[in-house]
């Protein structure tokens, strides 16, 4: 088993362990950064399994803009909680 | 029965991915949750597709030394697919999160149990 | 008074969350006192609470149903990847006469070196189309969805927040230009090497959106407002969907048209790839910044 073998191999079990710790955690910032993780390790995945537009998409997209549009999310929830108790105090 | 698991351990991933994205989308009660969940099925099923395309020893799909010989390149029919479900995965998360902020604006909580029941007693009560 | 009383005992059961479905309530008996709970579904008549009572039920179990189903489905997947051909092997069914096809005679027809390039822009052409109206789709959607809502909290607020933050503004003068230009070096370069419209249009939509978290959306917004941003998407779809009407009815099957293939490995080469990748790239890079802006503060 080469090298590289082995790097695709603790790859996949970071995939795995990534997934499910996105899947499990608590706090939903956690979760967020846990998923964007995630991409970047399928991105890599994605190279060394001879799909580079494959990785470049997955980079860009799974882990820039999806992720950003549920950081942008979670802190207009945060917002609107935050507006709502301040009415609900006066 | 192991070895051939073993072999196709990459496949093996994306499904044990696809279950636990599965699992996270019916099980957990947060919206969010539910999102990320949808996430993973998505990218699992996208490596699984992936990976088929792949042959051991060959290279990426892109012409190289004016050689267009079949037996030098990886399967670009996978990749074109894929390519094309990720951005539709993107814009369907878009729609998701959108429907997410509508959901807390108006019950200020991410659990859909709750969100069901309050919806239930608004329609009950005529409102 | 006993049945009452029997009555009663059933519905402490209930709430309690010991049941059996056999189980029946009585109409019209309503409880002498109230509950007093948080929650205000705990407070109504019996046959409100049986319903809920059944929901309950249904709760209990939905969670070891739902795990049930995802084993039962990880269990037949796993048995099915059993029967695939082993990994990474030549001659399985997947690598057919179609990729053969696509990858000997891919740049002649086509003129595209990347070969998913080839595959994506010009035999399956028509895929693509349907998937950027999907984007646009999901854009308009969004839209409807967020331009109604009340945004967090007020524009001068949200330029306030952005606009301090030194650590950010100075990273983002150094890396945005960068990225914007490997957006595009990527959407021109989508026929040649690995990328495209897609991947160079979320680049530059990534790069639009770290330029307007660093200095705000006034600074953005001269260039790039709600006017400008119809202006080009709806142009590049319609681009996209004439070029390849006049592709369809004039040259398919790769007959004569005024878009040549060219040398394969120019820039100006690969016939319709090239504008079409153009194309794509505006409309995925104005959607992911309309995705953020929408979410950031409810309108483009």
């Amino acid at each position: 088993m080469s090298g590289l073998d082995l790097f695709a191999l603790a790859l996949l079990g970071l995939l795995l362990v990534t997934g499910v710790g996105a899947c499990l955690s608590k706090n939903l910032l956690v979760t967020l950064i846990i998923f964007m993780a995630y991409s970047v390790i399928m991105s890599i995945i994605w190279a060394m399994l001879q799909a580079p537009d494959l990785a470049i998409t997955e980079a860009a997209v799974g882990a820039g803009v999806s992720s950003i549009l549920m950081f942008v999310t979670l802190r207009r929830l945060r917002d609107i909680k935050r507006r709502a108790e301040d009415e609900k105090e006066g | 029965m192991l070895q051939t698991l073993w072999d196709n351990r990459i496949q093996c991933v994306a499904m044990l991915l696809f279950a636990v994205g599965f699992a996270t989308l019916l099980l957990h009660p947060n919206l969010m949750k539910k999102i990320i969940g949808l996430n993973i099925m998505d990218t699992a099923a996208y490596l699984f597709l992936t990976s088929i395309g792949y042959i051991e020893g060959r290279l990426a799909p892109i012409v190289t030394n004016a050689s267009t010989d079949p037996a030098r390149y990886a399967n670009p029919l996978p990749a074109g697919l894929v390519l094309t479900g990720i951005v539709v995965s993107v814009s369907v998360t878009a729609l998701m999160l959108a429907l997410t902020v509508r959901l807390y604006e108006r019950y200020h909580t991410l659990d859909l149990d709750k969100i069901y029941l309050m919806a239930r007693q608004e329609e009950e009560g005529g409102v | 008074m006993k049945k009452k009383a029997d009555l009663l005992a059933k519905l402490r059961r209930w709430d309690a969350g010991e049941f059996d479905l056999t189980d029946r309530l009585e109409e019209g008996f309503t409880p002498d006192e109230p509950q007093d709970s948080a929650y205000p579904w705990d407070r109504e008549a019996p046959v409100e609470r049986l319903e809920r009572a059944q929901i309950r039920v249904w709760q209990r179990l939905y969670p070891y149903l739902a795990a049930l189903l995802c084993a039962v489905t990880v269990v037949f997947l796993l048995y099915a990847v059993m029967d695939l051909p082993a990994f990474g092997q030549a001659g399985t069914p997947s690598q057919n006469e179609v990729m053969e096809r696509y990858v000997s005679k891919g740049v002649f027809e086509t003129g595209a070196v990347n070969l998913v390039a080839g595959v994506i822009l010009d035999y399956r052409a028509f895929d693509t189309l349907g998937e950027s109206h999907v984007l646009f789709t999901a854009a308009a959607a969004v839209l409807m969805l967020l331009l109604g809502a009340a945004p967090g909290r007020s524009e001068r607020e949200l330029e306030g927040i952005v606009s301090s933050d030194l650590i950010v503004q100075n990273t983002a003068r150094i890396v945005v230009p960068v990225v914007l230009l490997f957006g595009v070096y990527v959407i021109l370069n989508g026929h040649l090497g690995p990328g495209g419209g897609f991947s160079g249009g979320a680049i530059i939509g990534a790069g639009l959106i770290l330029y307007t978290l660093a200095f705000g959306f006034a600074r953005l917004g001269r260039y790039l407002n709600f006017k400008t941003y119809r202006i080009i998407v709806l142009g590049s779809l319609l681009f996209y969907s004439l070029s390849k009407c006049y592709s369809f009815f004039c040259g398919a099957n790769h007959l004569e048209t005024i878009f040549r293939t060219g040398v394969p490995g120019r820039i100006f080469s690969a016939g319709l790839i090239l504008p079409l990748n153009l194309a794509v790239g505006t409309v995925v890079a104005c959607t992911m910044y309309g995705f953020y802006a929408l979410f950031q503060r409810g309108k483009i």
